[in-house]
């Protein structure tokens, strides 16, 4: 054994405690992510037989998708919190990491940590500070009464309720997008902009002209995160609005969950939902990835 | 007009700032006064934290929640840090062929949505007789994609000199890991242990999921649980809300530097 060990080259020792390094975390992502999947995409072409066993079910559980109404609900509100909220989003970070990019502002510290903040809280404790602000009798319909508008039953209204969620979302991940984009715009030399300044070109030229191109990666990164993060929501539909008034403001993982976990299991049923907004998410990132990388 | 510009963007960010702050201050605000003050509207910290304290350890059991949140978040943050550090380390000191091929189909692993994948894992941790432990929460989440890349990112830096050196010092490979590059990588370390404590506090999804028995209650689980019943009590709400941010607000406030300029490294 000793001599066998000795004979080995040192590249080939080197190639192997690399492997020794990496293969707990890559057999981890192997068993826990990757193995789960494919269950997932077998459970969904199977049913439930008598006694347990499960048999194949060809596409059922897909064409019960099309005919589910709460379903149709669901990928609604989500794709409607998506289309609104991740733009949304993603220009306010750009705006502010550009504001905050330029070395005449001061307090540049203070600004950025005060912005981040909303990141360390929970996703549950921020669905209930939002909860109470906009309740009925909660500071918001304080101050809308104070001003002379009508207050709003904001979880009352499926609209309504919809918008305090994109707005509660857009203040939670705001700033951590912003982190991405400032520590990306550090690489850009800031007399590219004084350059251009001399030159003539306006601030909104700048942005697109300069910014975005220069950070098309980072943005690129944050767009796919936050297409995933927003196409999986779960917390905020359970705890800010509980899916409601009715299922108005239900998303997807939330109902995955409902039929999983909280009514009569119906694992095979909620495995082919899943693998819907797996491929949702392979879709969406692959278009994502082919604008971003697209070169001028 | 470069002054009005100044002037302008100073407003916008004092704005940005002050809607960022506001929600927190209100929580603040609300943990320190009564139900009633706050229907009413009352904005200024107020005299009733103690009582609202109390009525929390009555209703919720607080210690056991920040206990398993805090062992859940320690072990997970360590356990974490330490396999993905090296895996990175690893795919970026030795990478040949093999194992850049090994990471670009790792990283399809941050494509695939977790609720995708949670009934199976459920199955599975159920099969293995772990619900209702830790470790079948750990497990998932100690290796994702993102800080493998993170770190094999930050190893890209590393002066490949230094691990010469080391070698001809006759230091093994894996104490080159452990006394060159971790010290050296201390700023990617803060932003690997902020992002991954705060989620690994943070998570409510698979605890929900994975931990049904009453004595594995974690913090958010708790904060969840005080909006149940009739009347709210929103002192004790936003007390318990309040208890639940501290630590990662702490945390993020101490390594906030090192999360910068871990991330800036991250994305060069």
């Amino acid at each position: 054994m000793n001599k066998k060990k000795a004979k080995l080259s040192l590249e080939t020792k080197h190639n192997l405690t690399g492997w020794a390094f990496l293969l707990p975390a890559a057999i981890l992502i192997f068993v826990f992510c990757f193995y789960p999947m494919l269950q997932a995409i077998i459970l969904s072409f199977s049913k439930k037989g008598t006694g347990g066993v499960s048999t194949f079910a060809g596409l059922a559980n897909y064409s019960r998708i099309l005919k589910d109404k709460t379903f149709q609900q669901c990928l609604f509100n989500t794709v409607f919190y998506f289309i609104i909220q991740v733009p949304v989003m993603l220009i306010l970070a750009l705006g502010l990491a550009q504001l905050l990019n330029n070395p005449k502002i001061k307090g540049k510290g203070i600004f950025r940590t005060l912005i981040f903040l909303p990141c360390a809280t929970s996703l549950v404790s921020y669905s209930m500070i939002f909860k109470s602000l906009f309740a009925t009798d909660g500071l918001v319909n304080n101050v809308i009464s104070a001003i002379g508008l009508t207050p709003v039953d904001w979880f009352q209204n499926s609209w309504a309720a919809r918008f305090v969620i994109i707005i509660a979302l857009v203040w939670r991940w705001t700033g951590y997008n912003m982190v991405f984009y400032l520590a990306g715009l550090q690489n850009i030399d800031y007399s590219v902009y004084e350059a251009s300044y001399i030159d003539g070109a306006t601030p909104f030229q700048q942005f697109t002209r300069i910014t975005i191109p220069l950070l098309r990666p980072t943005i690129l990164l944050t767009a796919i995160m936050s297409t995933s993060g927003t196409l999986q929501l779960f917390d905020e539909s359970v705890n800010l609005t509980a899916g409601g008034p009715g299922k108005s403001t239900m998303t997807l993982a939330h109902y995955i969950y409902n039929i999983s976990f909280v009514e009569t299991p119906k694992f095979n049923y909620a495995a082919a939902l899943s693998v819907f907004i797996l491929v949702s998410v392979a879709v969406l990132s692959a278009i994502q990835m082919k604008v971003g990388d697209k070169r001028d | 007009m470069t002054k009005f510009k100044t002037i302008l963007s100073y407003i916008v960010l004092v704005l940005a700032s002050f809607l960022s702050a506001f929600p927190l201050y209100y929580m603040f605000c609300g943990a320190t006064n009564t139900s009633i003050d706050i229907v009413r509207g009352r904005l200024l910290p107020g005299t009733h934290l103690a009582e609202n304290f109390r009525t929390l350890l009555s209703n919720q059991n607080l210690g056991l929640a920040m206990y398993n949140s805090f062992r859940n978040a320690i072990v997970i943050t360590v356990v974490t840090l330490l396999v993905c550090s090296i895996a990175g380390y690893g795919f970026e000191i030795y990478h040949d062929k093999g194992k850049d091929i090994l990471m670009s189909i790792l990283l399809l692993a941050m494509m695939l949505p977790f609720v995708a994948i949670m009934i199976p894992l459920f199955k599975m941790f159920s099969s293995w007789k772990l619900v209702n432990t830790w470790i079948a929460l750990a497990l998932p989440s100690i290796s994702t994609p993102f800080m493998i890349m993170l770190f094999r990112q930050a190893a890209r830096s590393f002066p490949h000199d230094i691990i010469e050196a080391a070698r001809l010092e006759g230091l093994s490979e894996i104490k080159i890991f452990f006394k060159m590059f971790i010290p050296v990588m201390k700023s990617t370390y803060g932003a690997a242990m902020t992002v991954t404590f705060m989620n690994a506090w943070n998570n409510y999804l698979w605890p929900t999921i994975i931990l049904q028995d009453k004595n594995q209650l974690t913090m958010p689980m708790l904060v969840a649980n005080l909006k149940s019943g009739y009347s709210v009590d929103y002192g004790m709400l936003m007390l318990g809300v309040l208890i639940c941010t501290l630590p990662t607000a702490i945390i993020f406030l101490c390594l906030q530097k090192s999360f910068a300029n871990g991330i800036t490294g991250a994305v060069k």
